[in-house]
């Protein structure tokens, strides 16, 4: 090709481009998939698979379904997961049934690998939607799942 | 006393050593690069590993066969779903599992829409590498839809952890279906445009057209796979030769260019996202009905004996080594990570070119760090 006929196709191919780029300029605020994220929280709403963290679900009467089987702790490749348990006597039936004592979770080693979830027998813990876990102190990211003077719903069996 | 200086050659360059990297952005995380230079001509190119070096395979070793996939999601981010196959593909062929028909084209639908993400985002990154900001945000812009579409159905966006040794986590969510066929009618109209804006462009030929040209023969000695392979005509599509999950039931075409420079690299990446494309529009409206999952244990264990398995991931082949002793761990596991052989040729094809074509060549092998160090 000759000099100017490089030139002359040097500068189609740059326009070329620009139809691309300037259509956008005009189609711009069809095309916009931003979201003004800090203002727009009232109204974000993630999917509901969406993983987050760990949570474990209350129910009006401050009671969870965590029998404390263990069956999470042992799925979790990372150790995030720790139970305090102890057997306590039922007034019922007269038994000793297995009560948790605290069910901690250490999210600044979660992977969110969803394995204690799929595990779950009695699914007692599933994913909440949280995802604001910024902290100044790492210590804070340790949580105690169950609420304080909760008890086991009397529907889950061990 | 007055001394004299006499320059017998005033035109003599020395060699020199300049770091690039950790932290430099065409290195796209932490690799360092040694480079003897003379000039801006380079001599020779030091990779130096370990930054990220998390020693993967060895937590492998204490873990459970469940608990190791959700590591390699962390080995080559950008291709996790298909990472995460590799080492369930493994551990069914030593349980001699078969899996469910609807598993195995669920996987490779999702396989198929990871690979056009990490080939998107490899098109952006390699369009701001060369020195064009604009592509970058619009393969952000397409990727976005992908990302969501892995968001509804595996609860995550890269490190996913979807599939489990005998089929997937939980079955595909309702939605997934039209998502897909309304993201394949959106980038198909949008793929064209990715052509117009970069392809054609004539700064970018002459930035990649002749730059860091691989052979067939080195490509071969230097073990180099993937689409860096196939830019200079060697056959290496694993999904082609030993075809896994459903990819013996899909018409595609194993896309072969033979200059194996930059530009030819270029054109096979471009080209494979057309692939599959037409991979999931042929799987995507007949998803077979059936069981997402085969039961399993709770721990699994193989039998004696050493299984690998292979599979191509957006950069090349991953091989899957499990030496087994009959525990519930793995006595060994390793790694044939696709990027380690890649960045193995990279002293060889950059030496004799100029500083800037290094940035072009590194771009164009897609590396990504965290598969190389493990």
């Amino acid at each position: 090709m000759s000099y100017f006929g490089d030139i002359v196709h040097g500068i189609g191919s740059l326009l070329n481009g620009m139809k691309v780029t300037s259509k956008y300029l005009f189609l711009a605020p069809k095309e916009i998939i931003t979201q003004y994220y800090p203002d727009n929280r009232d109204t974000l709403k993630m999917f509901d698979r969406f993983r987050g963290e760990v949570i474990m679900p209350h129910d009006a009467e401050n009671m969870h379904r965590c029998t404390g089987c263990q069956s999470c702790e042992i799925a979790c490749p990372n150790g995030s997961i720790e139970i305090v348990w102890d057997r306590v006597v039922n007034e019922e039936t007269g038994k000793k049934v297995k009560v948790i004592d605290k069910h901690i979770y250490h999210l600044s080693m979660c992977t969110m690998c969803g394995l204690c979830i799929q595990a779950c027998p009695t699914e007692a813990i599933v994913w909440g939607q949280n995802f604001e876990n910024s902290v100044t102190d790492r210590t804070q990211l340790t949580k105690v799942l169950n609420k304080p003077g909760s008890k086991v719903h009397p529907d889950v069996k061990e | 006393m007055q001394q004299e200086y006499i320059v017998k050659d005033p035109f003599k360059t020395e060699e020199y050593m300049i770091n690039m990297g950790p932290q430099h952005p065409a290195t796209h995380g932490v690799l360092r690069l040694v480079l003897t230079i003379d000039g801006e001509i380079i001599k020779k190119v030091e990779p130096d590993l370990g930054y990220i070096h998390r020693s993967i395979e060895k937590m492998c070793e204490y873990d459970t066969y469940q608990q190791i996939v959700h590591l390699t999601d962390r080995m080559d981010y950008l291709s996790s779903h298909i990472n995460n196959e590799a080492v369930c593909l493994t551990v069914e062929k030593a349980l001699e599992l078969e899996v469910p028909e609807r598993v195995k084209v669920i996987r490779t639908i999702i396989g198929e829409l990871t690979r056009l993400a990490s080939h998107q985002l490899w098109w952006g990154v390699f369009g701001m590498d060369i020195g064009g900001l604009t592509t970058y945000f619009y393969a952000f812009r397409d990727r976005e839809m992908i990302n969501d579409i892995f968001e509804e159905t595996c609860g995550a966006r890269l490190t996913m952890n979807y599939n489990v040794p005998g089929g997937l986590m939980f079955d595909i969510h309702p939605n997934f279906v039209n998502r897909t066929k309304a993201f394949i009618k959106h980038f198909k109209t949008k793929l064209p445009e990715y052509d117009q804006l970069l392809t054609g462009n004539i700064i970018f030929e002459k930035r990649t057209k002749g730059v860091g040209v691989i052979s067939k023969e080195d490509a071969i000695s230097f073990g180099v796979t993937g689409p860096t392979a196939r830019g200079s005509g060697l056959v290496s599509d694993i999904r082609k030769s030993h075809p896994y999950s459903a990819y013996d039931r899909v018409n595609f075409n194993e896309v072969l260019f033979t200059e194996g420079d930059t530009w030819s690299r270029y054109k096979v990446r471009i080209q494979e996202m057309w692939e599959s494309i037409s991979i999931i529009e042929q799987l995507i409206d007949n998803i077979p009905e059936g069981d997402f999952k085969v039961p399993t244990k709770a721990v699994i264990k193989l039998p004696k004996g050493e299984f690998y398995q292979r599979v191509e991931t957006a950069r090349g082949e991953l091989g899957v080594y499990i030496n087994s002793d009959g525990n519930k761990n793995p006595y060994r596991l390793k790694f044939r990570s696709p990027g380690f052989s890649n960045l193995s040729i990279l002293d060889h094809v950059a030496r004799g070119s100029k500083l800037g074509d290094l940035v072009a060549i590194m771009a164009s092998f897609d590396l990504v760090i965290p598969d190389i160090d493990r």
